[in-house]
């Protein structure tokens, strides 16, 4: 499965890739430690120190957005970028305007993170950037459909790869989220203030459409796409069933834009909206587990690969938890189930399943198959994969554990009644029996994160490395002509 | 249509997903906009008693969003019975329509503020929010000194309520608007909407009350906790028959 990435420098473009990569494990490294520094304000509130800038409140969104579009974001543009000249078997179109979505989308991420500390903030879930950097995003991400859709018609196959399909559903959809979620009025053209266009049930409707939405394009559709060609490229295997990745595409695609209601149960959103979002969330359930199955199953008859390859082992479990936390969202999407676990930390620990699990774990492997083609030399260190793999693995098992007995306790303490029928437990009993899971859960994401330091160390030695090769080579070459002439 | 068509077609791919990811969006959101049952009515004795907020209290609603306040407080309560128990009646539709954007949040790592209005008093809130530990040991939210030292920031309220009225919030500038108000909620309230005594209002309001206790200056104390002990105060369930917002459910 050699590749020869020395002419493929040439035929791809391959240094936008690299810049996206280096900047996936920047993000995630600081996105994650954001996390876990939060986790700990939890566990231990005296971390707020007075100081408004890293209060719980503004660091909340700084960590979400910098694990979801600066390290999700950017890891899905290298890959696509990637995957899209090589499927395509043509050089990416437009190489300045590569650059431009390289930058638009950095400033964006960075600029972000920096105005929610300074008290900046739509105060949306997800979409807390303020206008301009809104409209920032809007031009990064109408430049990078460009990109694709451009590259894509200059393809030299007739067929388009299944992972492109997944990847240009992502990026038609999220352009469709983020313009009718972000509708707003500013205070005045030179205030980053705004106001929301909706209000109320409307708005609460468009949040959660963008906002599960998010989850199901940016974090589920776009990471299928990368799954499509990464498990089957680094199993050496196809695809295992071309039938399923069809149905699994449009049933996906399809089923997803109908669930955002699912986070609205029990609230002041009408009945019948809430009840078709649960229905269409169990539909939902089949797709997942057909493209789990399709992904899973590439591995069919090499089984014996999990042993001696640890990028398999990343993609594999990322696929494993995807499959998990797909069956325990449509279960928390019953109306009974999520009249205990909404408002709890259960719903936090499901999204962990899927953003540690699936998201970050697909990524990591995805990186590490592309971070030696990118520059044409091996891992540094094949041992810190392994290492790596455990920390980040057991990480997740701690997080989400705790975060179980966090959401059901919390939630099953809040609805229980005394034998005189008053309320069993106070509000703030249950915030103290939320101390020891919180420390848990630190711990487990802390152990995450040493996992992508560990990684961000030996990408950067793995460079150092390339380079130094390169040197050398360079140095070999040199000598050999001077020694012609 | 053999599935190979749209395969080798960009185009087609691009104008069939389209189709598929936009139908989910259509079929629940826009309904909302138009059947009338989805916001209830509540009137008392004709007039809405449900109302846009004042110049002060929308300030305190801007600094709740600024210091991420929904990110561990929902505002809205579901119709169970321990929540009726913890927090009261559960939230109608109609309370949030003039938040924009609505703050029902998604977790509750602290209790629902939906309906905190008028249960603390001003100098426990700013105790609370000084200094969280020093009322409920327990708590684990953060402390916010700075509230009190910072003076609130108003000279743009007049901007930020022209916003609020671009986008549908009845703040009246005309005399028209004016009236329309007063049949609406009546005078008093319809005085608070005007936009050009916005300023005047808020000073009023915030000396009147003087919620952080001291009236030297209007702090963000003082909006803040405006905003919180209006909370969940403006419709007096007493007044409506049992049963009336469960029709439109």
């Amino acid at each position: 499965m050699a590749v020869s990435t020395g002419l493929g420098g040439e035929q791809y473009d391959y240094d936008i890739v690299r810049k996206f990569t280096i900047m996936a494990l920047v993000w995630g490294v600081l996105g994650m430690f954001a996390g876990v520094y939060i986790a700990s304000e939890l566990a231990w509130p005296m971390l707020n120190f007075d100081i408004p800038e890293i209060t719980f409140g503004r660091l909340r969104p700084v960590h979400t957005t910098l694990v979801i579009f600066g390290f999700g974001g950017s890891a899905l543009f290298a890959t696509s970028y990637y995957v899209v000249q090589r499927t395509c078997q043509t050089r990416l179109w437009n190489s300045g305007l590569a650059r431009f979505t390289f930058w638009g989308w950095q400033i964006a991420v960075g600029s972000a993170a920096l105005s929610y500390m300074l008290g900046y903030t739509q105060a949306r879930e997800y979409a807390e950037m303020v206008w301009p950097i809104d409209i920032l995003i809007a031009v990064t991400w109408v430049a990078y459909l460009l990109i694709y859709v451009q590259t894509l018609r200059q393809r030299s196959q007739p067929h388009i790869y299944v992972a492109n399909w997944f990847f240009l559903a992502f990026i038609l959809a999220t352009a469709l989220l983020h313009i009718f979620n972000n509708m707003a009025v500013p205070v005045s053209m030179f205030s980053l203030e705004s106001y929301s266009l909706h209000s109320g049930v409307q708005d609460a409707m468009t949040q959660w459409w963008y906002g599960h939405n998010a989850v199901g394009f940016f974090l589920t559709a776009a990471f299928l796409g990368m799954m499509y060609y990464f498990v089957p490229k680094q199993v050496g295997r196809p695809v295992y069933s071309y039938r399923l990745s069809i149905i699994h595409f449009w049933a996906l695609i399809f089923l997803y834009m109908w669930v955002g209601a699912h986070h609205l149960h029990w609230t002041a959103l009408p009945d019948w909206t809430s009840t078709l979002a649960a229905t269409f969330s169990i539909l939902l359930l089949l797709p997942s587990w057909g493209g789990m199955i399709n992904g899973i199953m590439t591995l069919s008859g090499a089984w014996d690969k999990l042993r001696t390859d640890p990028v398999i082992r990343f993609l594999i479990v990322s696929l494993s938890f995807y499959g998990m936390s797909t069956f325990e969202g449509p279960l928390m999407s019953l109306k009974s189930v999520n009249a205990l676990s909404h408002y709890t930390d259960w719903t936090i620990g499901h999204v962990h399943s899927g953003a540690l699990g699936w998201v970050a774990m697909i990524s990591f492997g995805s990186i590490y198959h592309l971070v030696p083609r990118l520059w044409n030399t091996k891992m540094y260190s094949l041992k810190a994969i392994y290492l790596h793999f455990w920390l980040a693995t057991i990480g997740i098992v701690l997080y989400i554990s705790a975060m179980w007995v966090a959401g059901i306790g919390q939630g099953m303490m809040l609805r229980g009644f005394d034998q005189f029928g008053n309320l069993a437990y106070t509000f703030i009993e249950t915030v103290s029996f939320l101390h020891k899971p919180y420390f848990v859960r630190a711990v487990g994401g802390a152990l995450f994160v040493m996992g992508i330091m560990i990684m961000a160390w030996n990408v950067f030695m793995t460079v150092r490395q390339s380079k130094r090769e390169e040197a050398e080579l360079e140095a070999k070459i040199a000598a050999k002509m001077a020694q012609a002439s | 249509m053999k599935h190979e068509s749209i395969e080798t077609n960009s185009g087609l791919l691009i104008v069939l997903t389209l189709i598929v990811i936009s139908i989910g969006g259509l079929v629940e959101i826009v309904p909302l906009y138009f059947i009338d049952d989805t916001i209830e009515t509540v009137k008392v004795a004709d007039k809405d008693t449900i109302r846009p907020y004042t110049p002060l209290e929308l300030r305190g609603r801007d600094i709740y969003q600024r210091e991420g306040c929904y990110l561990c407080h929902s505002q809205m309560i579901r119709p169970f019975r321990d929540e009726a128990l913890r927090y009261g009646h559960y939230s109608l539709a109609a309370e949030s329509q003039y938040d924009h954007p609505f703050q029902w949040g998604s977790k509750r790592t602290g209790p629902d503020l939906a309906r905190v209005g008028g249960k603390y008093s001003n100098e426990w809130h700013v105790q609370h929010l000084r200094e969280p530990r020093s009322v409920v040991p327990e708590s684990i939210m953060p402390n916010y000194p700075w509230l009190l030292e910072n003076k609130l920031a108003y000279k743009d309220i007049r901007s930020r309520m022209r916003a609020l009225k671009m986008v549908g919030v009845p703040y009246s500038e005309t005399q028209a608007e004016y009236e329309a108000n007063i049949e609406r909620f009546g005078q008093e309230v319809a005085d608070m909407l005007d936009v050009e005594q916005a300023e005047t209002n808020l000073l009023t309001q915030a000396n009147r009350a003087n919620y952080d206790g001291n009236n030297s200056h209007v702090t963000e104390m003082d909006a803040l906790v405006a905003y919180l002990q209006m909370l969940g105060t403006l419709v007096d369930f007493t007044k409506f028959d049992e049963g009336y917002f469960a029709q439109f459910r």
